[in-house]
């Protein structure tokens, strides 16, 4: 009898602590001597937020110039606006991989960067004059590659450009899509920036846990599928031809003004390997960041350094970046073989932050949540 | 000695704790199968895939689109009608059969414990878990005045199954990375920092050693302790002890439970008696709905086995290659969990941690050739799978060719580009990347286009 009792109380004991089949992110503090919560807080407080500021101040900017350029469209108001399209792209590079919180809510990025940039619908949006930008089926009509099209792309010289804001019969219909696609990048922007500055830093810098859906893992994965996806891929590898079985030029970045397709994909570089190393957007300063938490992992288990690997790789592909034409388009059509080994490399770091980040810290890819053994 | 082994099948003993056993087993079966479809697995694992692993011989055993939902019911059904003893011979069969076709299915969902599971029912077959307490014996005249006996060799057999699993599981942990590095344990632990109690201690290296070879000593010696009746009681409480533990710290589902349930076996069947005495107790209020589906019948005491000369020989077989096959591995070249040949089906639980990508490039006739993004193809779970294991990365090489030949590409030939990381070891490459696996026929041949590790794991 004595027997039974003592399993019943343990059986018991189990059932109870076995309902504890949950995702929910607890916000315990840590209990390592890892600060998870500084890693967070420099991520939201020093790299997303001020970031996403600047974003935000430059599309004003790139505002201001839409308009001046509408009212009077001429060559020196449209090299005014390409130049402030160009430095909000740039700063674009250090926002795209934080799709998280409202950006994911809301499907930032496909309404900010998706290319190459469909002209068949944009030029229909035009001819109709009635178009929803939100809609899905608009998102390769919409955000930075659409401006691209609409400032480089519609002739073959800037005057020619010009004369569709001008003289051309539907002049108005351009002028209109123009100023409501960047309008509604700005719209886009402080929706997501003021849900970061009102309510969700704090919700995001507390979400500690080790769980599919805290912070710290939604972050690095987010990090990582940006990395892979629109770094390695859009950026390199796709229009190197890598995934088809010929080049495809015109799926550069920034097609239609083509000089930029290089720097933007050096920009995006530096944005990844700063939020590695948790440095700040506004100035060098290093914080709490993945780097330092694989570090800390690394000398626990007393395993090679892992975050000098990642970064000398990351270099490695700098260097062969660098060595490209400023025109990928022109790379790729001229010399495709440096342009696969720039993807080469930039895959090799893509193997150490999938396989040998993930590995040391623990951090499940996928989101099957099927049993382990 | 034959007169030793004709005396010992003679034995009996008391039907109590098999009929325990069954009907813990078919509960937890059933509630295993209710939480799969609650989470959605059926789904995402057998329907959402357009693609899927097969264990090698077994290509036949797919999916079945809408049916495997009905594939699952009859596993479902089958596990409750098994834990109340209705039609018990043929809900043990059809519940081996669909269970077993379910793993088969895809080899991405391989666990060691479905594995279990699986030899576990297929024993069960031959074993006379309904003859006590059950609707298929309810109605018979000894039922209610003295609990009926059968032969003793049917509940070793399970303990003896247990014991294989318990004791091989002991001696995959001693090899050097376990042991020596405290790995995987050293990259698991300390990522359980937000748990309650436990998150601080999991941070510290003597606790990474001290669970890696208490675990090693915990499996050898568990089911002698189990055995020997003077530390039985003590092994149980370690038994909930140790599998709670592992559930606390890995998403392993119902395991421990199936597990803890299942060591009851070993205890006397006084405690089962008192068992199911309580649940009789408990279940009285609603014998009115079984009723209508009891056999009336009349016992035999002792309990006769039919087909006793048929049993017997299948027993020893199945014992005979549970003792074996795990050893397979030995007759391949290499570092087993880096080539994994032999990895699988002998009880290596939560011995590795290990990661890997794999870039796959198609090269036809012209010289022409291109990388596969495999998300096009595979889940995210069955990529993670396929990225480090050198059959999944076969097979799918093999999906990939025949794809692209049905395309229309000539002379299709598949490489891959794989690096993978072995516990905690910088990341390097797996398979050589000049091997056409598409030329490759898949055998229980050693593979030699996986690339050496280049380091050893020390132990048996």
């Amino acid at each position: 009898m004595k027997i039974k009792q003592l399993a019943l109380a343990l059986f018991s004991v189990i059932l109870i602590s076995s309902c504890t089949e949950s995702n929910d992110d607890s916000a315990n503090g840590s209990s390592d001597n890892f600060d998870r919560k500084s890693l967070l807080e420099n991520a939201a407080d020093n790299i997303i937020i001020p970031a996403l500021q600047d974003l935000d101040s430059d599309l004003v900017a790139l505002k201001a110039s839409k308009e001046i350029f509408i009212a009077t469209p001429n060559q020196t108001n449209l090299d005014n606006l390409r130049t402030d399209w160009l430095a909000a792209y740039k700063t674009w590079q250090y926002v795209e991989m934080f799709n998280i919180g409202k950006a994911e809510e809301i499907l930032y990025s496909f309404q900010m960067n998706i290319y190459p940039t469909n002209t068949t619908d944009i030029q229909n949006n035009i001819a109709s004059g009635t178009y929803d930008l939100t809609s899905p089926n608009n998102n390769d009509a919409v955000g930075f590659p659409a401006i691209d099209y609409l400032l480089y792309g519609l002739g073959n010289d800037d005057s020619a450009i010009i004369d569709f804001y001008t003289t051309d019969s539907n002049a108005l219909g351009y002028k209109n899509y123009l100023s409501d696609i960047i309008d509604q990048m700005h719209i886009l922007t402080t929706t997501v920036l003021t849900d970061w500055t009102s309510s969700y830093r704090d919700i995001f810098v507390n979400s500690t846990a080790n769980t599919a859906s805290s912070s710290v893992n939604m972050l690095i994965n987010d990090f990582i599928f940006y990395y892979e996806k629109g770094l390695r891929a859009n950026k390199v590898g796709i229009p190197a031809g890598v995934f088809s079985t010929t080049p495809l030029a015109d799926k550069v970045e920034g097609l239609y003004s083509k000089v930029y397709s290089k720097e933007l994909a050096l920009t995006a570089l530096q944005a990844v390997q700063d939020f590695f190393n948790g440095r700040a957007y506004n100035n060098s300063t290093n914080g709490i960041s993945y780097a330092s938490y694989v570090t800390l992992l690394r000398d626990n288990s007393g395993t090679s350094d892992l975050t000098a690997s990642i970064n000398s790789q990351i270099e490695a592909a700098r260097t062969e970046l660098n060595q490209l034409d400023n025109n990928l388009f022109d790379q790729v059509n001229n010399n495709n073989v440096a342009m696969l080994m720039t993807y080469d490399e930039l895959q090799r770091v893509t193997v150490m932050l999938k396989v040998d980040m993930l590995q040391t810290l623990n951090i499940s890819v996928d989101y099957v949540d099927a049993d382990g053994d | 000695m034959k007169k030793t082994i004709l005396t010992y099948l003679d034995k009996n003993t008391s039907a109590a704790p098999l009929a325990v056993f069954r009907i813990g087993f078919g509960v937890m079966m059933f509630y295993s199968i209710i939480r799969f479809a609650a989470h959605g697995w059926i789904n995402s694992l057998y329907i959402e895939p357009q693609f899927h692993f097969s264990y090698f011989g077994f290509e036949w055993a797919k999916p079945l689109g809408t049916f495997t939902y009905l594939l699952f019911t009859i596993c479902g059904l089958t596990a409750f009608f098994i834990a109340i003893g209705f039609k018990y011979r043929l809900s043990i069969i059809l519940f081996f059969l669909s269970f077993t076709y379910i793993e088969l299915m895809d080899k991405t969902t391989y666990l060691n414990h479905y594995y279990f599971i699986s030899l576990l029912s297929f024993l069960m077959i031959f074993l006379p878990a309904n003859r006590y307490f059950s609707l298929d014996y309810n109605k018979t005249k000894t039922n209610n005045l003295t609990t009926p006996s059968i032969p003793q060799w049917s509940i070793d057999s399970i303990k003896l199954l247990l014991s294989i699993v318990y004791f091989y599981a002991g001696l995959a942990k001693i090899n050097s990375d376990w042991l020596l590095k405290a790995m995987p344990l050293k990259i698991w632990l300390p990522s359980k920092y937000d748990l309650p109690f436990l998150g601080n201690i999991m941070q510290q290296e003597w606790v990474h050693y001290a669970f890696s070879w208490t675990g090693m000593i915990y499996d050898l010696l568990i089911p002698f302790l189990l055995l020997y009746k003077k530390t039985r009681l003590w092994a149980f409480i370690a038994v909930i002890i140790f599998h709670v533990l592992t559930r606390v710290l890995f998403p392993i589902g119902m395991f421990p439970f199936i597990m803890i349930v299942s060591a009851l076996v070993f205890f006397d069947s006084k405690l089962h008696e008192n068992i199911i005495a309580f649940l009789k107790k408990q279940l009285s209020p609603l014998s009115f709905l079984l009723t209508p589906l009891s056999r009336k019948r009349t016992g035999h005491t002792p309990y006769e086995i039919k087909f006793k000369n048929i049993i017997i020989p299948v027993l020893v077989i199945f014992f005979t290659f549970q003792l074996l096959f795990p050893w397979r591995y030995l007759t391949y070249p290499g570092e087993l969990f880096w080539t994994e040949e032999g990895y699988r089906f002998s009880w290596r639980v939560m011995l590795m941690e290990k990661m890997g990508n794999a870039q796959f490039k198609i090269v036809d006739a012209s010289g022409q050739s291109f990388y596969i993004q495999n998300d096009d193809f595979l889940t995210s779970f069955q990529e993670k799978q396929m990225s480090f294991q050198p059959d999944f990365i076969l097979e799918y090489a093999h999906f990939l060719g025949d794809h692209y030949s049905a395309q229309g590409y000539k002379n299709v030939q598949v490489y891959v580009d794989c690096y993978a990381a072995l516990n905690g070891r910088t990341s390097r490459r797996l398979i050589d990347p000049t091997t056409d696996l598409y030329q490759i026929k898949d055998s229980f041949q050693h593979k030699d286009w996986i690339l050496p590790l280049e380091d050893e794991i020390k132990g048996l």
